[in-house]
C-alpha cells in the first residue's frame, strides 16, 4: 500500500492515450461540454435537421459555437455561402490556439500528419485542459494524451448532443423551451467569463445589439458583419487606450 | 424544412461548416510557430469571433426558433440578465449562472402561460 502509485518508466501508446481519456471524464469541462451540446442537439432538431446532421457536425466541426452559427443561419435561411463565411470568420480563433498547442507537444522528429488528429481535435475545452495537464508530461507522450483528451471530449459531446435531440422531440412544450434557451444562456456566460481583454468585453456588449439590428434591417451577411464591424471597434478603442498610456 | 432532402444538406455541411472551420486548423499546423498569443493579430482576431458570437446570442434571443418562440420577449430578456447577474455575483460560476438563466425562463413561462 505505497501512498505513491508507481510510475511507469516507458508506458504503452495504449496507457497514455487512457491517461488522456481518463483525465477528460475527471474535468469540470465535460458536463460544460455535454450541457453545451444538449442545446445544439435540441436546437439542429428544432430548426428540423436530422440526428446523423448534427452527430456529423459535431464530428467535422467539433467547435459548438460555429456549429450553433451553421444552424442557425440554415435555419434562418441564410444562404450557405453566407453561413461559410460566418462559420469561417468564428473559425480564425482556432488558429492561435492551434499554433500554442502545437508547440507544446510537438517535436523536432515528429511528422505532420501525428499533428492532424490533435489539431482537429483542438476546440476551447481541450485545449483549456491540454495547456493545464500537459506541461507536466514528458514530450514523448504529450500527443498520445491529447488524442485521448480530445477524443473523450468528443465521445461527451456526441452523447450530449443525442440526449438534446431526442429530448427536444418529447419534453412538453415549456421545457423545450428551457432546452433551447441553453445555447444562448451558456454561450453568454461562457464569453463573458473568457473576455478578459477590454477589447473582448466591448465587442461582446456591441455584438449584442449590432448583432440583431443588422439583422432587424435584413443586411445580407448580418452576422459577418457584426463580428467585423463590432471587433474593428473594440479593437480600435483598445489601441486608442494602449496609446494613450 | 422541405429544402432538406437527401444529401444536400450533408454536402453544405461539408461546404458551409467543415471546411471554413478546419481550414483554420489546418493553417496553424502550417505555420506552428511566431504567432503569439498577445500579438495584435490574435488580439483582432478574438474580437472578432467574440462580437459575432454575441450577435448570435442575441439573435437566438430576439428571433428563437420552435417552443422557445412561445415564450413572451420580456420573459426571455429577464431570463438571460438574471443568468448573466447569478454568474457574476455567484463567484463567477457558469453552472450557477447557466442554471438561475433557466429557472427565470421557465418560471417566467409557466407564469405567462397560465
Amino acid at each position: 500500500m505505497s501512498p505513491i502509485p508507481p510510475i511507469d518508466p516507458s508506458p504503452s501508446r495504449a496507457a497514455i492515450f487512457f491517461a488522456g481519456w481518463r483525465a477528460a471524464w475527471t474535468s469540470v469541462f465535460v458536463l460544460v461540454l455535454i450541457g453545451t451540446f444538449v442545446g445544439v442537439g435540441a436546437l439542429a432538431h428544432e430548426y428540423g435537421f436530422s440526428l446523423s446532421w448534427v452527430l456529423l457536425s459535431t464530428l467535422l466541426i467539433w467547435a459548438a459555437p460555429a456549429q450553433v452559427i451553421l444552424l442557425s443561419a440554415l435555419g434562418a435561411g441564410a444562404t450557405p455561402l453566407e453561413a461559410a463565411l460566418a462559420v469561417g470568420l468564428s473559425g480564425v480563433r482556432l488558429l492561435p490556439m492551434v499554433v500554442s498547442l502545437l508547440a507544446l507537444i510537438k517535436q523536432p522528429d515528429t511528422r505532420p500528419r501525428d499533428l492532424l488528429l490533435p489539431a482537429h481535435l483542438t476546440a476551447v475545452s481541450m485545449w483549456v485542459e491540454a495547456l493545464r495537464l500537459v506541461p507536466t508530461l514528458p514530450r514523448a507522450q504529450r500527443i498520445g494524451f491529447c488524442n485521448g483528451l480530445g477524443i473523450a471530449f468528443m465521445v461527451a459531446a456526441h452523447g450530449g448532443a443525442l440526449l438534446g435531440f431526442y429530448l427536444a422531440a418529447s419534453l412538453p412544450a415549456l421545457l423545450n423551451a428551457g432546452l433551447l434557451f441553453l445555447t444562448p444562456m451558456s454561450f453568454l456566460i461562457s464569453t463573458t467569463r473568457n473576455a478578459n481583454l477590454l477589447a473582448d468585453r466591448l465587442a461582446l456588449g456591441l455584438g449584442l445589439v449590432v448583432g440583431p439590428l443588422l439583422a432587424y434591417e435584413r443586411v445580407s451577411l448580418d452576422l459577418l458583419w457584426t463580428g467585423i464591424i463590432t471587433g474593428t471597434c473594440a479593437y480600435g478603442v483598445h489601441r486608442l487606450r494602449e496609446a494613450w498610456r | 424544412m422541405n429544402g432538406l432532402a437527401g444529401l444536400a444538406p450533408y454536402f453544405v455541411l461539408i461546404a458551409a461548416g467543415f471546411l471554413p472551420n478546419e481550414v483554420w486548423r489546418m493553417l496553424g499546423i502550417v505555420v506552428a510557430h511566431g504567432l503569439d498569443e498577445g500579438s495584435e493579430l490574435v488580439v483582432w482576431v478574438r474580437a472578432v469571433a467574440t462580437g459575432l458570437l454575441a450577435g448570435v446570442v442575441a439573435k437566438i434571443i430576439l428571433f428563437p426558433p420552435g417552443g422557445l418562440a412561445d415564450v413572451p420577449l420580456a420573459v426571455r430578456l429577464v431570463a438571460i440578465a438574471v443568468g448573466l447577474l447569478a454568474f457574476l455575483a455567484v463567484r463567477r460560476s457558469v453552472f450557477t449562472g447557466v442554471l438561475a438563466g433557466e429557472a427565470a425562463l421557465i418560471v417566467g413561462a409557466y407564469w405567462f402561460a397560465g
